[in-house]
């Protein structure tokens, strides 16, 4: 096949990655967007703006992040040597900031003095007003009143932050209707907005940009195994919410045919049960916020309620960059459950002395899984996207204890 | 069964309009939510709606993420959900109304995916069957839209597209290639059911739309009363009235009855207003 040839080049001009992706949204916000993406793909290739966004990466946000080889815990599974990419260690706990310092300089350069992102767990919201905050820009949120009620510190943190943050009691008041709210709010106010959304999904050109903003992950992973070990890895994992964590880090890494890759998509309750969010293990595609990719939806096209343990993976879509490499098998996607999620948590916590975010804790049981399988001379990298400090209070009330 | 069916080939919108136009009237579409506040009242509500002087009807799909929509309709959205009211739905709906009114066109409005997963033909099949005439999904640019043109020209449906105060010329012109029936200009910044309504601004694009098109032009968001649809009619040729209706049905959820008549004086008001000016 002359694609396997090719150096892997997505989405095409129009923002399709093979049937997925595109640009689904209402007129109003057509003209913004082309003239979103004409700025994205100019300022991607300025040297001047380049130079700001690696200087911000470097002394605010705090890259290179380590890549930490987990010996205690790889030992104990008895396979394969893994490494944890410690995007932890960022600035505000996650991944979430390499995207928002990125789109906020943007913001910036396009003369914009208002940023609107919608949250699910508060990280996205958190790392947003944070820039916000660092370059003097309004800052409102939208938030789910149910996410709200569970991540009480998040909210807190926007707040003395500066920004406001706007409860959504819409629909299911999670993610999904905090991103509704946010879309009506940029259609609303598009002269002065700028709309930083925290994952690859939306229309054109958010899945590449952010994506973009994102690579840092694995470009960095790439050059650290091979200062390590001198060789790439066997296997990729990453968690999988809207997906950018997991493409930040698989990205560099696609034309390298024989690492295998697995996005972890959250089960909840069981995919059996109905109560997940994994639309690329258990949904069919359709059209939701702007692209068509694969979607947690009824047979009347009506979008379910989704369900995990973990704020930041509880979406109905993904990213439709995910869509498609599932779709050519180029990525695995995989799920674990609540049950799964929290072990891996446990374990990590107390076998390396670090505490993860419950939404990476899905790649790490993966890697619990997986590890066993291999042999000892063998590398995997997880992506430790985010740190667990905000999730103390789940896991605790979880465990009958009240802090 | 009253009325004649529309001359073949020519649409039941293209021929409202057409008959409108031969008068000197403005078309009256209004919109409300299939479904709310119960499934069992939409038929009635649509034959009161023609008798108050409507002249096309906006039948909203409901859906689970409204995204162009304000408070008041997302709200009625919920309530037509809460009996699972599907697309399937909707159409048996229209093929009610069609046994006693062959005359009033109806198009249905809402969000791409219920279509998209149902598929562009079998939709537009089963919609032709019901006596549909027209098809507005939010979220589909004529970009995206190759197949889903084709799929309905197929079958006759027309295809409505928005467009709005941010849509360059170039776009008006690739719209209009897409379109047929109308053109729905909508005539803010903002979602369903917003105030913020300048009506110069909206007489002013609305004559450079018309250079663009030979097509009609309805203007719809923000048209709240008698007064607002006289003045916006005197730039286009039909003015669409959503969330104004469904605020009366959402007044009057203890009877469905008093709802439909709130609905009724509305339209009479409005329909009034209209001819008058
Ligand atoms: C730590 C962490 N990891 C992962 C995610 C999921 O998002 P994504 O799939 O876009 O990386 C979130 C979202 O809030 C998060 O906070």
């Amino acid at each position: 096949m002359a694609e396997s040839e090719t150096k892997y080049q997505q989405p095409n001009e129009k923002g399709h990655f093979g049937v997925y992706g595109g640009l689904f949204v209402a007129e109003t916000l057509m003209g913004p967007l082309a003239e979103l993406r004409i700025a994205y793909e100019k300022y991607m290739q300025d040297k001047d703006f380049l130079a700001e966004l690696d200087w911000e990466l470097q002394n605010y946000v705090g890259r290179p992040s380590p890549l930490y080889f987990a010996e205690r815990w790889s030992k104990e599974l008895g396979g394969a040597k893994i490494y944890l990419k410690r995007e932890d260690l960022n600035h505000t706990g996650a991944h979430k900031i390499n995207n928002t310092v990125g789109q906020a300089l943007l913001a910036k350069r396009m003369g914009k003095t208002r940023i609107i992102a919608e949250t699910g767990a508060g990280q996205h919201g958190v790392a947003t007003a944070t820039v916000a905050a660092r370059l003097g820009l309004e800052c409102v949120v939208y938030m789910g009143a149910v996410d709200i009620q569970r991540q009480a510190a998040n909210v807190y943190r926007m707040k003395l932050l500066g920004a406001k943050v706007v409860p959504v009691t819409a629909g299911s008041a999670t993610l999904k209707d905090a991103l509704n709210e946010a879309m009506r709010d940029w259609v609303t106010n598009i002269d002065d907005t700028f709309y930083i959304i925290g994952t690859v999904a939306g229309p054109h050109p958010y899945p590449a940009m952010v994506r973009d903003f994102q690579t840092v992950i694995g470009r960095e992973a790439r050059e650290q195994i091979l200062q390590h070990e001198g060789r790439l890895p066997d296997a990729l994992i990453a968690c999988v919410g809207g997906g950018s964590n997991a493409i930040g880090l698989f990205h560099p890494f696609l034309d390298d045919k024989d690492i295998a890759i697995y996005g972890v998509e959250a089960a909840g309750e069981g995919i059996e049960t109905g109560k997940h969010a994994a639309p690329l293990c258990a949904g069919k595609p359709g059209i939701l916020h702007g692209n068509r990719t694969y979607l947690v939806e009824d047979e009347n096209g009506q979008i379910i309620e989704t369900h995990s343990i973990s704020a930041g993976l509880d979406y109905p879509g993904v990213g439709p960059e995910h869509a498609w490499l599932k779709d050519i098998g180029r990525a695995k996607y995989v799920a674990i459950n609540d049950d799964e999620a929290l072990q891996a948590f446990h374990d990590l916590t107390r076998i390396e002395g670090i505490i993860p975010a419950l939404e990476s804790s899905h790649a790490l049981a993966y890697a619990t899984k997986l590890a066993p399988t291999m042999d000892k001379e063998q590398i995997i990298i997880v992506n430790l996207s985010g740190r667990g400090d905000k999730d103390i209070h789940t896991v605790a009330d979880i465990e009958g204890i009240t802090l | 069964m009253t009325g004649k069916v529309s001359r073949r080939g020519v649409s039941r919108i293209s021929a409202r309009f057409e008959l409108r136009a031969k008068e000197g009237r403005k078309l009256l579409i209004p919109y409300f939510t299939a479904g709310d506040p119960k499934p069992e009242n939409a038929v009635p509500m649509m034959h009161a709606m023609v008798k108050a002087g409507a002249d096309l009807i906006e039948l909203g799909v409901p859906f689970s993420d409204p995204m162009a929509e304000g408070p008041v309709i997302q709200k009625a959205m919920e309530r037509a959900l809460a009996f699972n009211v599907s697309l399937h739905d909707v159409m048996a709906m229209v093929a009610e109304f069609r046994q006693k009114d062959s005359e009033t066109p109806v198009i249905l409005m809402g969000y791409l995916n219920p279509v998209e997963v149902m598929g562009y033909t079998e939709f537009a099949k089963a919609a032709s069957k019901a006596g549909v005439d027209g098809l507005l999904t939010v979220d589909i640019p004529p970009e995206e839209a190759t197949d889903y043109v084709a799929a309905m020209k197929a079958e006759g449906i027309d295809r409505i597209f928005l467009i709005s105060p941010t849509t360059s010329e170039q776009r008006i012109k690739l719209i209009n290639d897409a379109s047929a029936g109308f053109l729905y200009y909508v005539s803010l910044k903002g979602v369903t059911g917003a105030g913020h309504l300048d009506v110069k601004a909206v007489q002013d694009r609305v004559s450079m739309i018309r250079t663009l098109t030979e097509l009609p032009v309805g203007v719809g968001f923000g048209i709240k009363d008698a007064d607002s649809a006289a003045s916006i009619a005197s730039a286009a040729d039909a003015v669409v009235v959503g969330s104004a209706i469904v605020k009366r049905i959402e007044e009057n959820l203890d009877s469905a009855d008093n709802g439909i008549k709130a609905v009724c004086e509305l339209l009479s008001e409005m329909r009034a207003a209209l001819d008058a000016s």
